[in-house]
């Protein structure tokens, strides 16, 4: 990241000049600088605006909102720290937290590897590379409800997988219902989520690696390296900046992840799918416990700049350069 | 790329085949289903369709109320692709050709902005809009989406704009343009690929969005395809088949966008993926 500042202006000298500069403008008037600037300030408003009256304002509110007792019509009351104290000793919480962690293992594993596997073996093809990369890439831009409604029937326990695979003679996997089972629905859930997920990150993952120097390649094969020694030894270390971003990005997705469940399966059977997300929508919007839901999304909050404060500070350690 | 033959490894091809088949049998089920009808996606419910009933999507059409639905988010996605490239190209070039004071500060507050988690500001916002009488409201949904996706649009253009030499507006200006003479005449056609990307991904996103669509429209009239495909899987007794041609109807247009545009799209969301 750079933080160039605007530096305009000053430097009209080192332009090339197609003709001579007319008088009145070479000295730049203090009117014309001052105009400038507030040309400057206008031109930034509406994004300014928008951000104050939908993000940073109502963000800020939340942490108000946070340390009160609120259903969301009313006046807010102070309650202090009650909210929080609440939280911490709320069931619902603590088993929404840990599927939040197995998630976020989920998904540092499974669709992170399909995608580092799929995009290294797809980086040495010479020809329909382009042809993959778009086929894995078609479920990722599809709507949540549109992949929900495709698996949804697949996953159906009468019409499903299931289902079809007992008429084959396989019957392993009849009346399953992965959805509809304590037990499976959180996994049925992630890998529904893995399903349009994964062609996102193995098409980062092959710019990345498409960006590596071939030399390198060539030197280890001479070693007599095989494609699993470059992999590891070449590809992995020469994206670790992508790598290590893209792990960041699913840590905190994987905390903030709402709408699959929602849509799968509202945080059921039995609160087994039940993310932090789905107890703060349920807590404002069912139960207008506004105050309440404010504490989770501080939680929420915390997680996510904990998450990008341990990664710099890693990334300070580590002295890495991205 | 390579000069060193590549051996051409059956096992690589064989997993890449495994992995296609993966991402695209689902989407085949799924179209087979659009065109049986209920009685033979009990019998056969994975495999080819044995008659076709086209007949499904004229139902699933006026049952989910798919044109009107399908109006409405065409008018959020325009609205929201239009919005963000206005609201991003605008704050871009303040940022990093008129003398805004603040500098660094703006990135950083750009970056907070779009990594922060919606569930932290939802809440309270649902109040304000309601109080401003935009809850419930398309154009309160369409302000949503600029905030939400505009500071990702604005680092985009700008990281766009700093690469991009400064003498044809300085050259410009000799000649006596304005700066919003310089603005439209000299930057916007050269940027333009930067915006079109964002512009097509915030119109995808708005397009397939879902939490904040369910969380500010209520009026089934001013309900996006996603809503109104969402309530109409919701339903009680489901009917697969027409649920698959609704789903159809709504994923159609997005993978045709998708497919006559492959390019932008994919080194849109690949400059996503990469810090920017």
């Amino acid at each position: 990241m750079t933080t160039e500042t605007a530096t305009t202006g000053a430097s009209l000298a080192a332009a090339p000049v197609r003709r001579e500069p007319r008088p009145a403008l070479r000295g730049r008037p203090l009117g014309a600088r001052r105009q400038r600037r507030l040309l400057a300030w206008l031109f930034v408003a509406p994004l300014l605006v928008v951000n104050l009256l939908v993000i940073t304002g109502p963000g800020l509110a939340s942490v108000f909102y946070s340390f009160t007792d609120w259903d969301g019509l009313s006046t807010p009351r102070f309650v202090g720290l009650a909210n929080y104290a609440e939280m911490l000793r709320s069931g619902a919480v603590g088993s929404a937290l840990l599927h939040n962690v197995l998630w976020t293992l989920f998904f540092l594993v499974v669709p992170m590897g399909m995608g580092l596997v799929g995009a290294f073996l797809l980086s040495r093809l010479r020809r329909f590379q382009a042809v993959f990369r778009v086929l894995y890439f078609i479920p990722y831009v599809l709507a949540t409800v549109v992949s929900a409604t495709v698996w949804r029937q697949i996953l159906d326990p009468d019409g499903g997988i299931g289902a079809a695979l007992a008429t084959l003679g396989l019957p392993f996997l009849e009346d399953v219902n992965f959805l509809g089972n304590p037990s499976l629905a959180l996994g049925s859930v992630a890998f529904v989520n893995t399903w349009q997920w994964w062609g996102f990150l193995l098409v980062i993952f092959l710019a990345s690696m498409q960006s590596v120097d071939p030399a390198l390649y060539e030197a280890v094969r001479l070693d007599g390296a095989g494609p699993v020694r470059e992999f590891w030894h070449i590809t992995l270390p020469m994206i670790r900046p992508t790598l290590v971003f893209l792990g960041l990005m699913t840590i905190i997705w994987s905390f903030l992840v709402f709408d699959y469940v929602y849509v799968l399966t509202q945080g059921g059977p039995a609160g087994s799918t039940d993310v932090l997300s789905t107890v703060l929508y349920r807590e404002a919007f069912q139960n207008q416990r506004h105050g309440y839901a404010s504490a989770v999304a501080m939680l929420l909050s915390a997680i996510s700049a904990a998450t990008v404060l341990g990664y710099l500070a890693l990334r300070r350690r580590l002295r890495w350069d991205i | 790329m390579g000069t060193t033959a590549r051996r051409a490894q059956p096992v690589s091809w064989i997993v890449l085949g495994l992995l296609a088949l993966y991402a695209l049998g689902p989407l085949l089920v799924f179209a087979f289903n659009s065109l049986k009808s209920a009685r033979e996606i009990d019998s056969n419910p994975l495999g080819l369709p044995q008659s076709w009933s086209w007949g499904n999507f004229a139902v699933a059409w006026e049952q989910a109320h798919m044109g009107g639905a399908l109006l409405n988010s065409l008018v959020i996605a325009v609205a929201t692709a239009a919005g963000v490239a206005l609201i991003a190209t605008m704050a871009a070039y303040a940022m990093t050709r008129l003398d805004l004071p603040g500098g660094g500060a703006w990135i950083l507050w750009l970056l907070v902005s779009s990594s922060l988690p919606i569930q932290l500001f939802l809440v309270p916002l649902v109040s304000w809009w309601s109080t401003l009488g935009l809850y419930n409201q398309p154009i309160g949904l369409i302000i949503i989406y600029w905030a939400v996706y505009s500071p990702f649009a604005t680092l985009l253009v700008r990281a766009f704009l700093i690469g991009m030499p400064k003498e044809y507006e300085e050259a410009a200006r000799l000649d006596g343009a304005g700066e919003l003479g310089v603005f439209a005449r000299i930057v916007l056609p050269m940027i333009r690929p930067a915006v079109l990307t964002a512009a097509l991904v915030s119109g995808l996103q708005a397009y397939n969005e879902f939490m904040l669509a369910v969380t500010f429209i209520q009026d089934r009239d001013f309900q996006p395809v996603a809503l109104s495909l969402y309530s109409f899987q919701q339903g009680f007794t489901t009917d697969w088949s027409l649920v698959s041609a609704a789903g159809l109807l709504m994923a159609l247009p997005v993978v045709v966008l998708f497919l006559t545009m492959q390019r932008t799209f994919i080194d849109g969301y690949v400059s996503r993926g990469i810090a920017v």
